[in-house]
């Protein structure tokens, strides 16, 4: 059949017609039927196809994860696993508490530095900046999104750490602060391009409604489109805060990749990421070492997961109706 | 019915207003008096909603708008550069088309405006938010709830909330934008009652689609026609014996 062949949709039945065409007995209408009713119950089950694949690679990645890091805790007490900050590997010392440590800590400094200003650009962006501006500016945030992160990483260590060195004058500047810092500039474009999308999604009509019963545009702003525009803005977070979490490439070259704690903001350490990619191309296949790397894995995965929950149960705090 | 005029509140004074080009009002010029119900009506498109909101100067935020002309409430010009805009919506309320009650509890609706002008005392916010809902005939449905999200409540609920967070700040005029035009018709005769009530305290201006509407609850009605006015006159007056033949014809359906 040719794509030019149209359907006879035009034929007028006449009542009996009409009748034996519903009952399927007649030829053409029924193949057409027959068709429509194949492709109905075909794309539903690819729909639920996808969605089951897309369940199990979920659960296979956990499965791989959680079943090979398991095993270091045949020699690896938990307890020091989680709690210990000696990781030597060569003398088979497991404690994997500084990069724990290392990865939240990273995290929330770069949240508590980038969600405000995200949200103040977003806020420019979608309320006060004219038409014009809005429309060079999307675009140029839209590109900032797509820039591989190893490009923010060499950014980070020819460019600020020498600049951090030279403002502060500590000799090394690779740290955690040096990390938050590239780190926040690359979340920057996702939080306040998706928080500028939800705001822009507010109604009208409550800005209308606050307006007139006197309001200013900072009021208006801060106390109806802000807070309606608050699930969004969460989502924005979350999708910042996990891309701060499993960030490697960018990390790995201005954090100083030195397992030690990270108590300054200027002193070489490690987190999960950044230890892993360091380490995994040496380690012995079945080794505890292996192990407790699939460990650390496993452990960004849980607190990715963890931290998706605990935005979903804030997010569904706001006013019930 | 009581002759035009008790006491003239809005003067409108040769007031047009471009759009772009499009010039939507053509030298308008009326005397709104207060304590009254006043109805714009008029085919779509004639510029009485136009009129409506350079009254509490909403237009402001549309661009490419120019006006000309003098507004005055209460003696003074709301046009001038040392009225202050937000004061100026303060004191002339508004009631929009579609129900828009924030996203928020019933109390917090209401309250919003008080606290946008800077009360904080709970005491006084508790006070405001009962008198305001009891104004709008809503107190009895609502008291029990008032922590409930007003997306909750039904559209004629939602509307007469409108209204009670338009007086919550205690205004001088209430504008209604075709306040009714979204609603059934049992929550639009409570709203009509409402407004017979309110025009006690409050100079209300209404626009309508709905010449039955203005013919049952309005003192004064202005009939307009492409953004000029046509016939403004007592409401009474207008619909048992207009002046203009246009009005006559749009009051009895011929066009519009």
């Amino acid at each position: 059949m040719s794509m030019m062949e149209v359907p006879n949709l035009g034929t007028v039945y006449s009542g009996e017609e009409l009748g034996r065409s519903l009952e399927g007995s007649s030829g053409k209408a029924f193949s057409r039927r027959a068709r429509l009713s194949f492709y109905n119950r075909t794309f539903k089950i690819v729909c639920i196809a996808s969605a089951v694949f897309v369940c199990l690679i979920l659960f296979s990645i956990l499965l791989l994860m959680g079943r090979t890091g398991i095993l270091t805790f045949e020699t690896v007490s938990l307890k020091t696993f989680f709690f210990s900050t000696e990781w030597v590997p060569e003398n088979e010392q497991y404690g994997a508490f500084i990069f724990i440590f290392g990865t939240i800590a990273l995290t929330l400094l770069t949240m508590v530095i980038s969600v405000p200003l995200s949200l103040i650009i977003a806020i420019f962006l979608s309320e006060m900046t004219p038409a014009w501006l809005k429309n060079a500016l999307r675009p140029v945030l839209d590109l900032l999104v797509g820039i591989p992160s190893v490009v923010y990483g060499f950014l980070g260590m020819t460019v600020l750490i020498p600049m951090l060195r030279s403002v502060t004058g500590t000799t090394l500047g690779d740290g955690i602060l040096a990390a938050a810092i590239v780190l926040t500039i690359m979340v920057l474009p996702t939080i306040s391009r998706i928080t500028d999308d939800s705001i822009v999604a507010v109604p009208k009509k409550f800005r209308d409604a606050s307006y007139a019963l006197g309001s200013t545009r900072f009021q208006t702003v801060v106390r109806v489109v802000i807070p309606a525009a608050k699930s969004g803005i969460m989502y924005a977070v979350i999708l910042g805060m996990a891309r701060a979490l499993g960030e490697t490439m960018a990390v790995v070259m201005v954090i100083g990749n030195t397992p030690q704690l990270a108590d300054a903001l200027f002193k070489p350490t490690s987190v999960l990421t950044s230890n892993i990619v360091m380490q995994i191309p040496n380690v012995p296949f079945d080794s505890a070492w292996n192990y407790a790397l699939y460990m650390m894995g496993f452990i960004l995965l849980v607190i990715s997961l963890i931290m998706i929950v605990v935005v979903r149960a804030i997010q569904g705090r706001g006013v019930k109706s | 019915m009581q002759s035009i005029a008790s006491q003239t509140l809005i003067d409108i004074h040769k007031l047009n207003l471009y759009y772009g080009s499009f010039q939507a009002l053509k030298s308008v010029t009326m005397d709104i008096p207060e304590k009254a119900i006043t109805a714009f009506i008029g085919p779509s498109g004639c510029g009485k909603s136009t009129l409506l909101r350079t009254l509490n100067r909403m237009n402001d935020m549309i661009p490419n708008t120019r006006i000309e002309g003098k507004i005055t409430i209460g003696g003074a010009d709301i046009y001038s550069k040392e009225v202050d805009v937000e004061t100026l919506r303060k004191k002339v309320g508004m009631v929009f088309q579609q129900p828009n009650p924030f996203p928020k509890s019933i109390y917090d609706n209401v309250a919003y405006g008080p606290r946008l002008h800077g009360i904080r005392s709970k005491q006084k916010l508790d006070e405001i938010v009962e008198t305001s809902l009891r104004s709008a005939v809503l107190w009895d449905e609502v008291k029990d709830y008032l922590k409930r999200s007003a997306l909750s409540l039904s559209g004629g609920q939602q509307q007469r909330l409108c209204i009670a967070r338009a007086i919550a700040v205690n205004p001088d005029v209430l504008l209604m934008d075709e306040a009714t035009s979204a609603l059934d018709p049992i929550s639009t005769l409570k709203i009509e009652e409402l407004a017979q009530e309110l025009k006690d305290k409050y100079t209300i201006v209404m626009v309508t689609h709905n010449m039955h509407q203005a013919a049952r609850v309005s003192n004064q009605t202005v009939f307009f026609l492409n953004g000029e006015v046509v016939e403004f006159s007592d409401t009474e007056k207008l619909f048992s014996n207009p002046r203009d033949q246009r009005t006559e014809d749009y009051i009895s359906g011929r066009f519009g």
